[in-house]
């Protein structure tokens, strides 16, 4: 798909922080109302990224009044405002989707320790 | 005006517009192509045309090209290497365009109306459901006719199958035109056309990019 990158590089967006699956994010959408626009914010757990380049799609989701709701952006949508990454998860795979099997305590994802990390990030500051 | 050009499909992809729409988009990478040869209507062929050669990032190797078209190439006074390919672009007017004139994407503008030809990517022998759309038969309570054609025509008159009944066989590898496609985007720096929706064929195929 080499041929297509330089097309698909004119269309990713710079404003997308780094994040994985596993990893809570809130995704600020642009809605219209009327004339009106504003922002909803969309928070949950990012169970998958599929595709590639431009075409990179990633898969939120989150459990609202007890009932699990997933949403599939296109990460380079330009209804997109900005994702911000709330919290880091430490998972094993790439693919959450026995999440969808669990629910209450067993739905949980342990934190990914980003202290040595950041402190490394720090010193190289 | 030339209101054709010959290019490859490169592959497909999206573009985002500002509103928040996707649009799917095929690119084809499209020309440069050079005028060959130009056909009038009052001249001996009878008809309008200019006959385009694209002209490929990797020029066919002299040795590689055959004595009549060396032939062909040579009537244009010398002036046009030889291509690998050429297509004949139909026109409505006498051809304005003299031998050697470069034709562009250019021709082409953002949300022009075209017609792409194409070849389709080749099915191999298929049965009647996937080539002629048929439905199929029950699958249960020992129906033993799930993907049969069914009837293929009466019985003892006139105790034949009529001529061009939709039946199984060959599908696809075929010329496809498919009209009504919009130009999404042209790239003139990169020799690239950005049509909305499907082109017929598999990426690096031939295709014709025709305005309609």
């Amino acid at each position: 798909m080499n041929r297509l990158d330089n097309i698909e590089q004119t269309q990713i967006r710079e404003n997308i922080p780094a994040f994985q699956s596993g990893d809570t994010v809130k995704v600020h959408v642009r809605i219209q109302e009327g004339n009106k626009e504003r922002l909803q914010i969309f928070e949950g757990v990012v169970i998958a990224r599929k595709h590639g380049g431009a075409r990179e799609t990633m898969t939120v989701r989150k459990v609202s009044f007890g009932i699990g709701v997933e949403r599939i952006f296109p990460v380079n949508a330009t209804v997109i405002d900005h994702i911000d990454v709330v919290r880091r998860g430490k998972v094993r795979r790439a693919k959450l989707y026995y999440l969808r099997n669990l629910r209450g305590k067993a739905a949980r994802i342990k934190e990914l320790d980003t202290r040595n990390k950041d402190a490394a990030k720090a010193a190289k500051k | 005006m030339i209101s054709g050009i010959i290019g490859r499909k490169v592959g497909m992809t999206q573009l985002f517009a500002e509103d928040g729409t996707v649009t799917p988009v095929t690119v084809i990478k499209a020309g440069p192509c050079v005028v060959v040869q130009t056909k009038s209507a009052a001249g001996n062929d009878g008809y309008n045309a200019v006959q385009l050669g694209l002209v490929e990032d990797k020029p066919i190797k002299l040795k590689n090209v055959s004595k009549p078209m060396l032939g062909h190439f040579e009537k244009t006074g010398g002036g046009v290497p030889p291509t690998r390919i050429l297509k004949e672009i139909r026109l409505t007017s006498e051809p304005e365009a003299s031998i050697g004139d470069q034709v562009k994407v250019d021709v082409f503008a953002d949300g022009d109306k075209i017609e792409v030809v194409g070849k389709s990517k080749g099915k191999g022998f298929q049965g009647t459901i996937k080539r002629h759309k048929f439905h199929r038969g029950p699958e249960s309570h020992g129906s033993m006719s799930v993907r049969a054609p069914g009837s293929i025509g009466q019985s003892a008159y006139p105790s034949r199958v009529i001529k061009g009944t939709r039946s199984s066989g060959h599908m696809g590898d075929a010329r496809v035109t498919v009209r009504g496609l919009t130009v999404a985007r042209v790239d003139v720096e990169n020799n690239l056309i950005l049509v909305r929706g499907a082109v017929p064929g598999a990426n690096g195929s031939l295709v014709v990019v025709k305005k309609s």
